[in-house]
């Protein structure tokens, strides 16, 4: 059965092979265009040789315009290849081995222009190749530098696309190329008005494109596409720029060109009859300039009197490239729509980056809202606590070489690292200052600067990576403006959890329970059989060990140095008074306030992420002195003093 | 009046005499008295010290004998080095300029000469246009107001608002350092007029005093850092001495308690949080010139949680606590980081002390803290002939 089919292809190919038209008599039909070939004369013969669908004409092409078609002196075209100063021919239509010297053959060498229209034409060939992946290529190519020509084969070679994927993407090009290229206007406006429903980068070039516009200047206003008239006033300078350009107007003289204008005619120590001395006067210069144009040795001056006076004469206008009025118009309709569109998508983006913000100010500062909100302790330290999680996950990496166990397995370290550090802080230094706020402030500040230079010793001053896994590199792309790489998304899933997590464990645990009450009465709490000192060791070290967490995922979205606490702390500590002190969902409404004031004041000043922050500083200050107790306020017994 | 004050405050004399042999003694040892044995370098270092000690005097008293505990007040300082710096940085750049434009052709017009200026100190920041904040910076009168002024309005309209809502303890230590952040960010940021983080630099030049030497001029920046510190020690010192001084110890100790007296506990607060504000400002007039750069580094909260630090290693609610500790520590800070002092072979490790100071700083800070919260001052209280006065 097998051997039938292969016979039965074997047949059909050498029978389309016989009965195919040979490709030679066409060449020869056209053999000075061919040997010769320009950009103007070359496009007859290339219609002739792709009108006579021979089956090697692909190939012809293709080594046509690598220059490896070589031409004998009997005026036959041959595939030639070099090698090592031979040369290999073979019969283009039977692709059989011809024997010939280097020297009986001439190779053709066409130029960039007419390679392209060989590339125009092969690419027909190469939209209907048989292979998927040439197919793809050539569209690539085509999207990448679209040109006039290829509408017509690329529109031909939908119907017959087997692959949907590609065949979809067919249509977008072909779409796309139609709102350029078509023929007839109508054609153009259709494709044009379905531009309207796409957001991508490519069709907004196609309508920038088509809306291209120079602006230009006349004594009178032309005939053409106007897209606008320009007020010269507006920005008079440049209004006069353009009519200098155009040779309608003198040019000014800059300061500097009036400065050499007078030092270039200095005559015994006078310029203008004004003596060189007073010339550090700005009134005496002007003088002399105007004595010398008097006299005809420098240009008039054109003042700006004189500037507004040429300008009144003259109109200034934009005019489109596109003569067609009705698709200028249809484009523009197009693009206020994908403007909208687009806007829209910034906005949601603008969100989606706000909220990544914000998740990782929560978790920075949720530890915070355990030590600092539950307990009331000042830990300058906290920042530190960040840290050593971030470079616990790093000295895992360097041990795991696979980073996804890595991850996993740090997770759990870094909780216990820090959760360990912070016990050990409570019970040598907080405990014994529990009733000196203040100098828990300056205590924790030591052990802060001591732990700093401490990681400076032992990892270096320079930042450390943590490599993410594979699978959390990279960015979920959901159009060309709305997109957000996996490890934001992850922080936010892990902030949500640890939300969860310690709501849960404040408000549904034995120990979320005791935390309550001895944050509220210790006093009467330790009547009750609770042992404060042990629930606020724990506590404590709860509040740790999550800023270790916090620091593995701070450390994956950033570097890992010895001063990326400090880089937190200020911010952290906002985040909890903002909030409100005592409260986990005061510190999530903290923590969204901060991302999303920070994003938005970033969108109205982009380039700026330094004046964005200032301001919400200041911003966080005036609004402490409203609310200063934060969003979410505690009341009555709990609320403390 | 002053007799008594001097008598029921005998630390004060002490001080002020123990100030004005040292500064003799330097003088006289110093290069520009012809001798060798204390080098221009280190009288710079001793000079900045003693700013460093009134800023840390101004610090005592607002947090040691009013109880706030600001974390801003290295920010004023940062502030009046850069009022300072502006006339300093601004007249230099002119000298400079003028003399190059003099090999003109043509004599300068005086806007080629302040766009010249500017092109010459804002090129660094892709910019040539004075800011506005620059608009005083030819007038040496008003900048030195500036140098006071704004720490001054800048602290008033701060501490108005803070101490107006109640905002007290590690609420308003938290606050002060945002504020000093935001300040901070705000220099950092090129178009601030500032030069973003290059600072002001050669400010160790002294326009119309090219002639003298930087060894007599270091002399003459330490003796009114010495002067500066005398005058607002005893400025103080009188300040805190009187019926004055009861009531902010008292706001310190119980507020509530002296609102209830018929205190405006808001006034006093925010009177010494402003003066010491200013005082800082002058600190950090004096010691920028003798530093010779200033940049947004220095103001960063770090530098405010620092000078917090002297003060409590010195001993809190005593004025020679805080001069204590600010000599000391910062002395030996820059002993310690400035490889001078030797390191140590353990045998297996070799101990750098660029490299463990700050550990060793952090550590003992924290022990401080714990063990002797009335720090090094406290140890006078030993002495049995002396009573302390009065913290």
């Amino acid at each position: 059965m097998r051997s039938t089919i292969l016979a039965v292809m074997l047949w059909v190919s050498v029978a389309s092979m016989a009965l195919g038209q040979n490709l030679q008599p066409i060449l020869q039909r056209y053999a000075e265009e061919i040997a010769k070939p320009s950009r103007n004369s070359v496009g007859q013969a290339l219609r002739a040789i792709a009108a006579s669908r021979a089956p090697q004409t692909a190939v012809f092409l293709e080594q046509w315009s690598e220059k490896n078609v070589w031409q004998g002196q009997d005026g036959k075209f041959y595939l030639g290849t070099m090698s090592d100063d031979s040369l290999d021919l073979r019969d283009i239509d039977t692709d059989l081995v011809i024997s010939g010297r280097k020297g009986d053959y001439k190779q053709l060498k066409p130029n960039g222009g007419v390679r392209r229209l060989i590339g125009t034409a092969l690419v027909e060939f190469q939209l209907t190749d048989p292979d998927l992946v040439r197919r793809e290529t050539a569209v690539v190519s085509i999207a990448r530098r679209p040109e006039a020509a290829q509408l017509t084969p690329l529109l031909a070679s939908i119907a017959n696309e087997v692959n949907q994927d590609l065949k979809l993407r067919k249509t977008q090009l072909a779409n796309l190329m139609s709102a350029l290229f078509a023929v007839s206007a109508v054609d153009r406006i259709t494709a044009i008005t379905s531009l309207s429903n796409a957001s991508s980068v490519e069709a907004r070039a196609v309508l920038n494109q088509i809306l291209s516009k120079s602006s230009d200047v006349a004594g009178t206003l032309p005939e053409g596409n106007i897209a606008s008239i320009l007020n010269q006033f507006e920005a008079p300078e440049d209004a006069y720029a353009a009519l200098v350009s155009a040779n309608l107007a003198p040019a000014r003289q800059s300061q500097s060109d009036i400065k050499r204008a007078l030092e270039d005619h200095i005559k015994g120590g006078r310029i203008g009859g004004f003596p060189l001395g007073q010339m550090d006067d700005p009134l005496k210069r002007a003088a002399a300039y105007a004595a010398l144009s008097r006299e005809g040795l420098v240009p008039v001056l054109v003042t700006d009197a004189a500037m507004a006076t040429t300008l009144r004469d003259y109109i200034f206008f934009e005019i489109y490239d596109e003569p067609n009025q009705n698709i200028t118009e249809a484009a523009k309709a197009a693009q206020a729509l994908v403007d909208t569109r687009v806007a829209t998508g910034q906005v949601v983006d603008l969100t989606l980056d706000a909220l990544s913000l914000a998740s990782i100010f929560f978790l920075a500062a949720i530890g915070l809202a355990i030590t600092f909100g539950v307990m009331g302790v000042i830990n300058m330290a906290h920042g530190e606590f960040i840290m050593m999680g971030a470079y616990t996950g790093y000295v895992v990496q360097l041990i795991i070489p696979n980073y996804t166990v890595a991850i996993f397995l740090a997770l759990p370290l870094a909780f216990a690292v820090t959760f360990g550090a912070g016990v050990v802080m409570e019970r040598l230094v907080i405990r014994r200052l529990y009733h000196r706020p203040l100098e828990t402030l300056l205590a924790t500040f030591g052990i802060s600067i001591s732990l700093q230079q401490l990681a400076k010793n032992i990892f270096g001053t320079q930042a450390r990576p943590l490599t993410s896994p594979d699978w959390l590199a990279g960015a979920w792309v959901f159009n060309d403006v709305i997109q957000i790489s996996y490890i934001r998304i992850a922080i936010f899933v892990m902030a949500l959890m640890f939300l969860g997590l310690i709501i849960y464990i404040l408000k549904r645990t034995r120990l979320g329970l005791e935390v309550r009450a001895v944050t509220q009465n210790p006093g009467m709490a330790s009547s009750m059989g609770i042992n404060p000192d042990r629930i606020n060791m724990l506590t404590f070290g709860l509040g740790s060990g999550i800023a270790g967490i916090a620091g593995v995922a701070i450390g994956l979205y950033a570097k890992v140095t010895s001063e990326m606490g400090s880089d937190y702390i200020v911010q952290s500590f906002m985040t909890v008074v903002v909030g409100g002190v005592g409260n986990v969902w005061g510190t999530l409404a903290g923590a969204a306030m901060i991302g999303f004031g920070q994003k938005g004041i970033e969108w109205l000043n982009p380039s700026n992420t330094l004046a964005a922050q200032t301001y919400m500083i200041l911003f966080v200050i005036l609004f402490i002195q409203f609310r200063p107790k934060g969003i979410v306020a505690l009341k009555g017994r709990a609320a403390g003093d | 009046m002053s007799q008594s004050f001097i008598a029921r405050n005998p630390s004060v004399l002490w001080f002020l005499l123990l100030l004005a042999v040292f500064t003799i003694c330097i003088s006289v040892l110093s290069e520009a008295a012809g001798s060798s044995v204390v080098s221009t370098s280190f009288l710079k270092t001793l000079g900045k010290t003693l700013c460093l000690c009134l800023v840390a005097v101004a610090m005592d008293v607002v947090w040691g004998y009013c109880g706030i505990l600001s974390l801003g007040h290295f920010a004023f300082f940062g502030i009046g080095g850069y009022a300072i710096g502006m006339w300093l940085m601004y007249e230099r750049t002119k000298d400079i300029v003028i003399a190059s434009l003099d090999n003109n052709i043509l004599p300068a017009t005086p806007d080629e000469i302040t766009q010249a200026i500017g092109s010459q100190i804002f090129g660094v920041v892709g910019s040539a246009d004075f800011p506005m904040i620059w608009a005083f910076s030819h007038s040496l009168t008003l900048q030195l107001l500036a140098v006071v002024l704004v720490p001054g309005i800048l602290a008033l309209i701060f501490g108005w608002l803070a101490f107006r809502s109640r905002v007290a303890g590690v609420y308003l230590s938290i606050l002060t350092q945002a504020m000093t952040l935001a300040l901070a960010l705000y220099f950092f940021q090129n178009d601030s007029g500032l030069r973003g983080n290059n600072g002001l630099s050669g400010l160790q030049n002294i326009p119309g005093l090219e002639d003298v030497s930087q060894a007599t001029l270091s002399l003459w920046f330490f003796w009114a850092s010495a002067v500066a510190l005398g005058a607002g020690y005893l400025m103080f010192a009188g300040m805190i001495s009187g019926k004055f001084g009861s009531v902010i110890r008292a706001i310190r100790d119980n507020e509530a308690r002296v609102r209830f007296l018929g205190y405006h506990v808001e006034s006093y607060k925010l009177f010494i949080f402003t003066v010491t504000a200013m005082v800082a400002g002058i600190a950090g007039a004096l010691y920028y010139p003798q530093a010779g750069i200033i940049n947004p580094a220095e103001i960063a909260p770090i530098a405010s949680i620092y000078l917090a630090v002297w003060v409590a290693i010195g001993g809190r609610g005593r004025l020679y606590g805080a001069v204590i500790g600010a000599a000391l520590v910062s002395l030996m800070s820059s002993w310690f980081t400035g490889g001078s002092a030797p390191n140590i072979n353990l045998g297996f490790y070799s101990l750098q002390w660029t490299d463990w100071w700050l550990v060793l700083l952090g550590l003992a800070f924290v022990s401080v803290t714990l063990f002797s919260p009335k720090g090094i001052g406290g140890l006078f209280d030993l002495w049995p002939s002396r009573k302390g006065d009065g913290a």
